[in-house]
């Protein structure tokens, strides 16, 4: 049993989490660096312009990776928040606190390029296009996560606390979403919707892809790097800390 | 444990009535706020018709936020919340119960003052009607929500602003779905929708909240 396979379980040692993590980040930073050249390259050159929106449509290839990003790694941060505070694993707790900022941070690009997207399509750089709006709440629920665990000295409760959260949040999401595209439709007789997109070429979908793969790497590294910060801050009287600390030149 | 579930509602509620202007208050800042409004933004009877739903509800979402401090932190200081957890009984419903006594004391005054607000906003009777029921439907699913957040926020540095960061994001589909039943009537259409969608999330808010509380009292107070 125990000699089959990889053992998981021994990544959720703080110590082999920090090696293991250590020898992955620059993997995939460097695919992170390679897809986006990539995926930029095709989106920006390669793939025509549309026939409707000409070359303001290419921050699709921006905006859509991002808002997809802010939208699963809240559910991700739920989770391991979820796990770290029913079964008290601690590098459950150290990846929610991580993903969070990452998380902020995509939601925001999505915002952000979603208004430089709107200007020259809808004429105007915010409208409260019901995706939009539920964006916006995904960026405050990022914030009121991060603040609480800044605000609570203590590391351990101010995991356990933004935990309840975070759960609290991500049961909240599904309903704030549909209340919001019900308000919407209620108030705009003629909402603007983003349009639909004409049965999309596959050099766009694949660049598409591509760029959200980019994302992935972007993600997994940095919220790596992040967690490994926070994991020597939490554990810098353990002995596996003082050793590695001691074998750096 | 009825016996002390209801010990504990009126010890709540006869601490809030010694003490009657803290409730008080949460009424004065909700005609307040609800007041300057025009004064904002002029005083053309039609505008502010069309403005009354949302701003009412704005008004009762932030005063009811400002009164949620209030729900655990007295009991916090001096030692009693500590006393409540050793209590027998299941942590979620004596959470219920502090949260009932918080709502009657400053959720239900918020309704009953809000036909004068609604009024002076120019709205029609029916309207009013509609707009005191979607807020007996919604003011329950604020206090509840809002006892998360008091709960998380519980002896923390400047509480009372995080506490909004916390809270308000939450408060969305309550102050969509009551602001759209007053609507949804003004503009001709019924308002069943709106309503039976805010009793569908009073019962929901009511069955799942006081254990996320309750969890959170008990890290907070851990």
């Amino acid at each position: 049993m125990a000699d089959r396979g990889i053992q998981w379980f021994r990544f959720t040692a703080p110590a082999n989490f920090y090696d293991l993590s250590g020898r992955l980040i620059p993997w995939f930073a460097a695919l992170t660096v390679a897809l986006f050249a990539v995926g930029l390259y095709l989106g920006l050159v390669v793939a025509p312009p549309d026939y409707q929106q000409g070359d303001s449509y290419r921050i699709i290839y921006i905006h859509v990776p991002t808002a997809w990003m802010g939208m699963f790694l809240y559910v991700l941060m739920a989770v391991y928040a979820a796990i770290g505070l029913i079964w008290r694993i601690k590098m459950a707790e150290v990846m929610a606190k991580a993903i969070a900022p990452t998380g902020a941070l995509f939601t925001f690009l999505a915002l952000w390029t979603g208004a430089l997207w709107g200007r020259p399509t809808w004429g105007v750089y915010w409208v409260w296009d019901a995706r939009l709006t539920s964006m916006l709440i995904l960026l405050f629920l990022y914030l009121g996560y991060m603040a609480l665990h800044a605000a609570i000295d203590d590391r351990q409760r101010a995991s356990s606390a933004s935990a309840v959260l975070a759960m609290v949040g991500v049961v909240n999401v599904p309903i704030i979403y549909f209340s919001v595209q019900w308000w919407n439709t209620l108030h705009q007789g003629a909402s603007i919707t983003v349009t639909e997109a004409p049965t999309m070429a596959t050099i766009m979908f694949v660049t598409l892809l591509i760029m959200t793969l980019a994302s992935w790497m972007y993600a997994i590294a940095v919220v790596l790097a992040r967690a490994r910060i926070e994991l020597l801050e939490r554990e810098r009287n353990a002995r596996w800390v003082q050793e590695r600390m001691e074998e750096r030149p | 444990m009825f016996g002390t579930l209801m010990a504990l509602l009126r010890r709540d509620l006869v601490l809030a009535l010694r003490r009657p202007q803290d409730a008080l208050t949460v009424v004065g800042f909700f005609v307040v706020v609800v007041s300057l409004f025009p004064l904002g933004v002029g005083p053309d009877p039609e505008f502010l018709r069309s403005l009354a739903p949302g701003v009412l509800w704005v008004a009762a979402l932030l005063a009811t936020m400002l009164s949620l401090e209030r729900l655990f932190s007295d009991d916090y200081r001096d030692g009693s919340l500590e006393q409540l957890l050793l209590v027998p009984e299941p942590l979620g419903l004596l959470v219920l119960t502090k949260t009932v006594a918080h709502w009657l004391i400053t959720g239900l005054p918020l309704v009953l003052i809000s036909p004068l607000l609604a009024l002076q906003l120019n709205l029609r009777p029916d309207e009013i009607v509609l707009f005191m029921l979607a807020l007996l439907l919604g003011t329950p699913v604020l206090s509840l929500i809002g006892a998360v957040g008091a709960a998380l926020t519980l002896g923390l540095r400047g509480g009372g602003v995080l506490i909004a960061l916390l809270i308000l994001p939450l408060y969305v589909p309550p102050l969509i779905l009551g602001a759209g039943a007053v609507d949804a009537v003004m503009h001709g259409a019924s308002a069943q929708a709106h309503l039976s969608l805010l009793g569908a999330l009073m019962v929901f808010a009511l069955f799942g909240t006081p254990w996320a509380t309750a969890a959170a009292l008990r890290i907070m107070l851990d």
